[in-house]
């Protein structure tokens, strides 16, 4: 970790306002991101490795008035520390893992999928998750997860493989949905954080990490239909009013499933253990899309 | 905040609108005053018999869904695994 970033955002949120008492807090320090919560805000560092341009833009993009009732709005201007940009946000509370609001997560997914494509002017960057699956499966090892997991992404569309441009977006999406990404700031409703990968894209992605873990057997089933059902029921643009949802969900949530197995593999690797019940689940369903797309 | 218990990092969940200090590590949890207050009450109004609610229709899945279900509680320790899956990248 490091410290003299760390006192840097911590002298940020104290410039933007944060009560002058209480310790900084790390938040987050993952992937090369860090978070750190001063009094009542947040201070996020952003990934080094970001286009500062589009970054900037997504976060030009979240101070938009027309994104109030979604995101939470980030303070003032991005400064510059060490080449990275820094934002600074109102703090909110986390989802309790014990109880997670699966239908407000689908109503504020749909309020943000029902943007009008000219709300933002200007308009933001294409999202920025379209490589993700395709780089953590470029970090796997050898071995027979592995192998599971590369031949599942080999039956992917070329465009999740790099080997062609992705469509054209259809709606704003916020481009790395997950439990994680929804606050509560004192006084207000739940929010939507991090703008890293906001842009347009194909809504149908925002649900594809809950539709992956339900098609793994993971997420429970009634969890997933009280998410998809005040989705739907709030008028959600990424799958059908009515019918089958998986005629749009189907490959973002396999790529998900794959990209999360992935991940699990790598997790594990790092802390020299075996894969668990539920990371095996995921290297399992990953031989069922082969299965689906090639036969046994 | 620094877990009086375990000095694990304390966080603040939303449990319906209370907020909780919870400890990431030993998931004790401190609460302000009033607060086991409101929690109680909530939990009095949880207690009320519900409605008679229809059951909700099975959930269709995609043809290479899984047919077993795998069972957890996200806040035990044993989980961190799904909790990994369902709240970060
Ligand atoms: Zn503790």
């Amino acid at each position: 970790m490091n410290d003299g970033l760390l006192a840097e955002l911590t002298a940020i949120g104290r410039a933007a306002g944060a009560a002058p008492d209480g310790e900084p807090v790390l938040l987050a320090d993952r992937r090369g991101a860090l978070v750190v919560r001063v009094g009542d805000l947040a201070v996020k560092a952003h990934r080094a490795d970001k286009d500062p341009g589009e970054l900037g833009a997504r976060l030009r993009a979240a101070a938009h008035p027309a994104l109030r009732d979604v995101l939470v709005v980030p303070l003032g201007e991005p400064a510059r520390v060490a080449g990275r940009l820094v934002s600074v946000w109102p703090y909110g509370a986390a989802v309790s893992p014990d109880d997670p609001p699966w239908e407000e997560a689908g109503r504020i997914l749909a309020r943000l999928h029902a943007l009008p494509a000219d709300a933002l002017d200007p308009p933001p960057p294409y999202w920025g998750g379209v490589g993700k699956a395709a780089r953590t499966v470029g970090r796997l090892p050898g071995g027979p997860a592995a192998t599971e997991i590369r031949r599942a992404f080999a039956t992917l569309p070329g465009w999740l493989r790099g080997e062609a441009p992705p469509p054209p977006g259809t709606a704003i999406i916020h481009g790395d949905w997950h439990l994680g990404q929804l606050v509560r700031p004192p006084g207000q409703g739940w929010r939507l954080i991090d703008v890293d990968d906001l842009g347009w894209g194909d809504p149908a992605w925002d649900l594809a990490r809950a539709a992956a873990l339900f098609s793994a057997g993971v997420l429970p089933p009634d969890e997933w239909a009280r998410f998809l059902g005040a989705y739907r029921a709030a008028g959600g643009r990424a799958v059908p009013g009515s019918g089958d949802p998986w005629t749009t969900l189907d490959i973002p949530a396999r790529t998900l499933a794959i990209q999360i197995a992935a991940t699990s593999v790598l997790y594990a690797l790092d802390e020299g253990r075996p894969l668990d019940e539920f990371e095996t689940a995921l290297v399992d369903t990953c031989s069922r899309i082969t299965r689906s797309e090639v036969g046994p | 905040m620094q877990c009086p218990k375990c000095r694990g990092t304390m966080r603040t969940y939303d449990r319906n609108g209370v907020h909780i200090e919870q400890c990431e590590m030993c998931r004790g949890i401190f609460l302000d005053y009033g607060e086991l207050e409101a929690l109680t009450r909530m939990q009095n109004q949880y207690m009320q018999p519900p409605p008679a609610a229809p059951a909700a229709p099975a959930a269709p899945a995609p043809g290479w869904g899984a047919q077993q279900q795998h069972h957890h509680h996200y806040g035990h320790h044993r989980q961190k695994s799904v909790f990994h899956m369902l709240f970060s990248t």
